[in-house]
C-alpha cells in the first residue's frame, strides 16, 4: 500500500487491458458462428476462398511493412480481421484469384499507403468489396446456391433482397436463419445479431451505431417502400443482403466511424439513409457497402460538428 | 543546354515541367479522357496544336495586348485556334471527335495553356514561345497516352485496340477504364517520375531552376530550387568534396 504512493506516474492512472489483439480477436470470435455456418451452408469452396483472403492480407501486410522498414503488426490480427470480414463478402463461387486481388487492394491500396492501421480513412474490406464489384461486376454477383449444405446441384440463384426488388416471393425464415443464397456471411441474420450482440455486451463497439442504423433504414422502408405499413416486407428488409454484417461489423470499425456518442448517432442515421435509397431507389438491390464508405468518408465533418465542448469552455457569454 | 533554345524548350516541357506529371495541370481532360491509348493520345496532339500556336501568337502580340485585358485577349486567341482544331477533327477524324465529345471545346480553358501565356508567352519571343508550346504539349501527349495506353490495357487487355491480354486467361478489371483507375494510374506514374528524378538529385546531377516557374504551392516539383532541403543537401556535398580537397591539398 505504502509502496503505491510513490508511484508516482503521469496519467491515465487507471487503465483497461484492451489491445488492438484482444479488440481484433474478440471481433473475430464474434463472427465465427456466421463464418462457419457460411462454410456449412456453402461448401469447400467458400472454406478455400475465406483462408485465402486471410492468408493474402496477412502476408501482404508482413511484405510491405517489411519492404518499408516499420514495425510488423501482424501479430494484432487487425489483418486477418480485414481478409475475414473481405470473405464474408465475397460471394462462394469466385475464382481463386479474386480474394488475392481484393486482399492485396484492402491491405496495400486502402490501408498501408495511407499509412497502416489506423489511418486509413475507409474500411479496407469494404474498399476493396467495391473495388472488386466494379471491376469484376458479372463475377461478384453471381450467387450460385447448392442448396442446403451443397445437396443439390449447383444453380444461378438471386438473393432474396433482389427477388424481393424484383417483386417476387422471398421465404423469411430461410433469410433469418440463414439457408438462402448471398455472400458468405451475410446470410444468416440470427447468427450475426448473435455476434453483434456479445461485440455490444463485451462493449468492444457501442450499440449506437447499428442500433441507429437499422433503425432509420427500418423507418425509411416503411415510409418509401411502396407496402405501406407491411411488418413482413419490413423484415425482409431489414434481414437481407448485408445489412446485419454492415451494421454490426464494418460501420463499427474503431477506424473509420466518428468516436463521439452525438457523432455516431448522426453517422448512424446517414448510414440508413443513404442504404434506403440505394435500395430503394438505386439501380442494385443492395446498397450497404456503398453507404458505409461514403459515409466513412464523411466521418471527419461528423466528427468536427460534434465534438462536445470541454468543461469549462463555450456556454453564454 | 542553353536556356529558352528549341532543344531546352523540348527538354523542358516533356520531362523537367511535364505538365500532367510534375506541374499536375490540365487534370480535368487528363482524368476524363484517358480511357484509352488513342483518346489520350488524340486528346495530347489537339492540345499540342493549339498550344503551339497560342503561345507564338501571344508571344507576337504580347507588346501589344494592354496588361488589363490580357486574359480574355488570350481566350480570343485559344478559343479561336480550338474552334480550328474542332472542326478539322469533326472533318477528319469524326471517330475520335465522338470520344473525345465535350472535352475538345474545353481546352480553350485548359489550364496549361493558360498558364504557358501567363507565365512563358507574355514574356518571351515567339520562336522560343513556339518551342515552349510544342514541349509542352509533347509532355501532355506522351503521358496522357502512357496513362490511357496503362488504363487501357488492364482495363480491357488491348493498346491502341489491339489485344495484348486475351481475354482467355486474363479479366479485364473494368475500374481502370472507370474514373477512380484515372487516379490510381496517374498517382502510380507521378510516383515513378519523382522516383526516377530524385535518383538523380541524390547522385548530384541537380536539375535547373524551372524558368517561368510560378506557383510554387501547385509544384510537385521536388528539384525546385524553392525547396530549400534538396539545395541544402546538394550544397552540403559541395561543402564536403571542397573540404576533402583542401585536406588533400594540406597533405600533400
Amino acid at each position: 500500500m505504502n509502496e503505491q504512493l510513490y508511484n508516482v506516474s503521469a496519467n491515465p492512472h487507471v487503465r483497461d487491458k484492451a489491445s488492438t489483439h484482444s479488440i481484433m480477436l474478440d471481433v473475430i470470435i464474434a463472427l465465427l458462428p456466421a463464418t462457419l455456418f457460411g462454410f456449412w451452408n456453402f461448401g469447400v469452396k467458400a472454406i478455400i476462398n475465406t483462408v485465402i483472403c486471410v492468408a493474402v492480407c496477412v502476408l501482404a501486410e508482413y511484405v510491405w511493412q517489411r519492404f518499408m522498414h516499420q514495425k510488423i503488426t501482424i501479430k494484432d490480427c487487425s489483418a486477418a480481421l480485414t481478409g475475414l470480414l473481405l470473405a464474408l463478402n465475397l460471394p462462394p463461387e469466385v475464382p481463386f484469384w479474386i480474394p488475392v486481388i481484393g486482399g492485396l487492394f484492402a491491405i496495400i491500396v486502402v490501408k498501408q499507403l495511407f499509412g497502416g492501421l489506423g489511418q486509413n480513412f475507409m474500411n479496407p474490406a469494404l474498399g476493396a468489396r467495391c473495388f472488386l464489384l466494379i471491376s469484376f461486376a458479372g463475377i461478384m454477383t453471381n450467387f450460385s446456391y447448392n442448396g442446403f449444405g451443397g445437396s443439390f446441384d449447383a444453380t444461378t440463384s438471386a438473393t432474396p433482397l433482389a427477388a424481393l426488388k424484383a417483386g417476387e416471393v422471398v421465404n423469411l425464415k430461410a433469410m433469418f436463419l440463414g439457408n438462402t443464397a448471398g455472400t458468405i456471411g451475410e446470410t444468416s441474420a440470427l447468427l450475426l445479431l448473435v455476434g453483434g450482440v456479445y461485440l455490444i455486451a463485451k462493449k468492444i463497439i457501442s450499440w449506437r451505431i447499428p442500433v441507429c442504423y437499422i433503425v432509420t433504414l427500418g423507418l425509411f422502408v416503411l415510409l418509401f417502400g411502396g407496402h405501406g405499413f407491411d411488418m413482413a416486407y419490413l423484415a425482409e428488409q431489414l434481414c437481407g443482403g448485408g445489412l446485419m454484417l454492415g451494421a454490426f461489423f464494418m460501420a463499427t470499425d474503431y477506424v473509420t466511424s466518428p468516436i463521439t456518442p452525438k457523432g455516431q448517432i448522426v453517422f448512424g442515421i446517414l448510414l440508413g439513409i443513404l442504404t434506403g435509397i440505394f435500395r430503394l431507389f438505386g439501380g442494385s438491390a443492395e446498397g450497404v457497402s456503398y453507404a458505409i464508405i461514403f459515409c466513412n468518408l464523411l466521418v471527419p465533418l461528423i466528427e468536427r460538428v460534434t465534438t462536445p465542448t470541454a468543461f469549462g469552455k463555450g456556454g453564454k457569454k | 543546354m542553353k536556356n529558352n533554345s528549341a532543344l531546352e524548350r523540348l527538354y523542358n516541357g516533356i520531362i523537367k515541367e511535364n505538365p500532367t506529371l510534375v506541374l499536375i495541370l490540365g487534370m480535368c481532360p487528363t482524368l476524363a479522357v484517358t480511357t484509352s491509348a488513342i483518346n489520350g493520345a488524340g486528346m495530347g496532339l489537339s492540345t499540342t496544336v493549339v498550344l503551339m500556336f497560342s503561345n507564338m501568337i501571344i508571344s507576337i502580340l504580347r507588346n501589344f495586348i494592354p496588361d488589363r485585358v490580357r486574359i480574355p485577349g488570350y481566350i480570343v486567341i485559344i478559343a479561336s485556334l480550338v474552334t480550328v482544331v474542332q472542326f478539322l477533327l469533326q472533318g477528319y477524324v469524326p471517330a475520335l471527335n465522338d470520344a473525345l465529345g465535350v472535352y475538345i471545346p474545353l481546352i480553350v480553358v485548359n489550364c496549361i495553356i493558360l498558364g504557358r501565356a501567363e507565365s512563358y508567352a507574355s514574356k518571351n519571343g515567339p520562336v522560343s514561345s513556339f518551342f515552349d508550346g510544342l514541349g509542352m504539349g509533347l509532355g501532355f501527349t506522351v503521358s496522357l497516352t502512357i496513362l490511357g495506353a496503362f488504363r487501357e490495357l488492364l482495363g480491357a487487355g488491348t493498346i491502341f485496340g489491339k489485344t495484348i491480354l486475351s481475354e482467355s486467361f486474363y479479366t479485364p478489371i473494368t475500374i481502370f477504364i472507370l474514373a477512380p483507375g484515372a487516379f490510381f494510374v496517374l498517382a502510380c506514374l507521378v510516383a515513378a517520375r519523382n522516383k526516377i528524378m530524385n535518383r538523380k538529385v541524390k547522385n548530384g546531377e541537380m536539375e535547373e531552376i524551372p524558368a517561368g516557374c510560378g506557383d510554387c504551392s501547385a509544384c510537385g516539383n521536388s528539384c525546385c530550387s524553392s525547396k530549400s532541403f534538396f539545395d541544402m543537401s546538394v550544397d552540403n556535398k559541395k561543402e564536403e568534396t571542397k573540404a576533402a580537397s583542401e585536406e588533400k591539398a594540406e597533405n600533400k
